[in-house]
């Protein structure tokens, strides 16, 4: 697996691509999905809502597990992908494309987001 | 090796070059699952799977008085059993509280008048069940023996599973009945080939030496190739037996609860000749469950998405009125589902305004009658 080099990470396992007009696209990582297992349900912040980086956001529950889905940056939530609600195998199948989570526009980041590579190496994938 | 090393079963190799994640169970490396859980499970439904189950604890039982200690050690009449039939029973404490869930295989006789049987345990039980039988054959004419690493066993579960093994064997597995086992060869393996599962499916499953595991795999893995069958990881077990309405040790079963509290005082035979090991306070809990009905286990099927897990409080009228057990995301069914024991008052089917508190929030659930799921003979 391979993490794409344009995005950025968080040691929370999720990825954040460059900002288009201030807004930035966010999910999980290929190795977080393939932790989690077959991801069953996704709760995600809505429209509008403040997200902080670094605290919890929504939650992602799997066959096995729940787990809290954290933003990885300061801002405000522009749009969720409903299709991922819908769907939320899409997490599993294309984390980084279709399986995108929410879109941010950042107000704040935390000065430690990784690199692909960085990110390659911290989460040993 | 130190304690805390895990332990691996003679397919190790095989499930890491399958790129299987892998996850502690009860000491045990084991195959969580290969890839998509979900897809596993529905192999199994439709097609068939393929299981490693090396880590169920295997004890043997022999000699002239075997039948009279497995009588008295276990709660379930183990004298009626004949050669080449399996039985699904407990072990219990003086108490009356459950040790484990126990498979009793009487296989063909060693030698006249001394009987032989295979006890298979739960992993996380084998030791306790081991010695809880080495302890109570103390005056029988009988030898428990741990078998644990003299077996590997394979599993093959599924619809499609007696047409994958009938290439692979001469014996008669349509003479073969659920619940029985006979010895035979399957791809030139010497197999204890029983007729049993944990997944609601009909399969088999197969005891054979560790040095053979790895060769039986791989000629179920080509012979099943063309109908579907795929390797099957813990993951999807769970989610099988849950749909199935099996019970888990561990989860609808504990020391803190006897046979009856668990729904299955079917399993206790009161009518055996001779004293059993917790025959009184289960007579007594036999009596108290009528007088005054437990908690009852029923499935719970959600409205919504959100899974519940055991440990949640399941609620009505803003009073808890039961506790989630398992709980999985169904794929038979769609929908997240539960076993629970609940108040006798809850507990009919359709009993409306009950639900699951899944982390604060009130979530509505529909009582339903175990199992989930039925497979159509």
């Amino acid at each position: 697996m391979s993490n794409p080099q344009q995005l950025r990470y968080s040691k929370e396992h999720e990825w954040l691509s460059g900002a288009e007009d201030g807004v930035s696209t966010v999910g999980i990582t290929e190795h977080a999905a393939n932790a989690l297992g077959d991801v069953v349900f996704v709760q995600l912040p809505e429209v509008g809502d403040a997200v902080t980086a670094g605290e919890t956001c929504g939650e992602l529950e799997s066959t096995k597990s729940v787990s809290d889905l954290y933003s990885p940056v300061s801002g405000e939530i522009t749009e969720v992908n409903e299709d991922v609600v819908n769907d939320p195998s899409l997490v599993n199948s294309a984390p980084f494309e279709g399986g995108w989570l929410f879109k941010v526009r950042i107000t704040d980041e935390p000065a430690d987001l990784l690199s692909a590579d960085e990110y390659t190496a911290f989460a040993g994938a | 090796m130190s304690s805390n090393e895990p332990r691996r079963t003679a397919l190790d190799a095989t499930h890491r070059a399958l790129g299987a994640t892998m996850t502690d169970f009860a000491g045990w490396d084991m195959p969580l699952r290969y890839g998509s859980e979900r897809e596993e499970h529905v192999a199994v439904r439709t097609r068939a799977g393929l299981f490693d189950l090396s880590h169920m604890g295997e004890i043997t039982v022999t000699g002239p008085q075997a039948a009279a200690l497995l009588d008295f050690a276990l709660v379930g009449n183990i004298g009626g059993v004949k050669p080449g039939r399996a039985r699904y029973t407990m072990i219990c404490r003086e108490d009356g509280g459950i040790l484990d869930d126990l498979i009793v295989y009487r296989l063909a006789d060693t030698d006249a008048g001394s009987a032989h049987y295979m006890v298979v345990a739960n992993a996380s039980n084998a030791q306790v069940v081991l010695d809880a039988l080495t302890a109570r054959a103390a005056g029988f004419d009988a030898e428990v023996r741990d078998d644990r690493d003299a077996y590997a066993l394979l599993a093959v579960q599924g619809p499609q599973s007696p047409g994958i093994l009938k290439g692979l064997t001469d014996a008669d597995l349509d003479g073969l009945k659920y619940y029985a086992g006979l010895p035979g060869t399957v791809a030139g393996v010497p197999a204890l080939i029983a007729r049993t599962g944990y997944t609601g499916e009909d399969g088999f499953e197969l005891f054979v030496k560790p040095e053979h595991a790895v060769e039986l795999w791989q000629a179920l893995t080509r012979a099943g190739e063309g109908v579907g069958l795929v390797p099957c990881g813990l993951s999807c077990r769970d989610t099988l037996r849950l749909e199935a309405g099996m019970p888990l040790y561990g989860n609808e079963l504990s020391t803190a609860l006897t046979p009856f509290d668990a729904g299955l005082g079917r399993v206790v035979k009161f009518e055996k000749e001779g004293d059993f090991v917790g025959r009184a306070a289960l007579a007594e809990a036999a009596e108290r469950a009528a007088s005054e009905p437990p908690r009852v286990l029923v499935g719970l099927v959600a409205e919504g998405r959100r899974v519940p897990r055991a440990g949640y409080p399941v609620v009505a009228g803003g009073e808890v009125i039961g506790e989630v057990t398992s709980g999985a995301p169904s794929p038979t069914l769609g929908k997240p589902i539960a076993m629970a024991y609940v108040d006798p008052a809850h507990a009919a089917e359709g009993t409306e305004g009950v639900g699951v508190d899944i982390r604060g929030s009130h979530e509505p659930y529909q009582v339903v009658a175990l199992p989930f799921y039925r497979r159509q003979k």
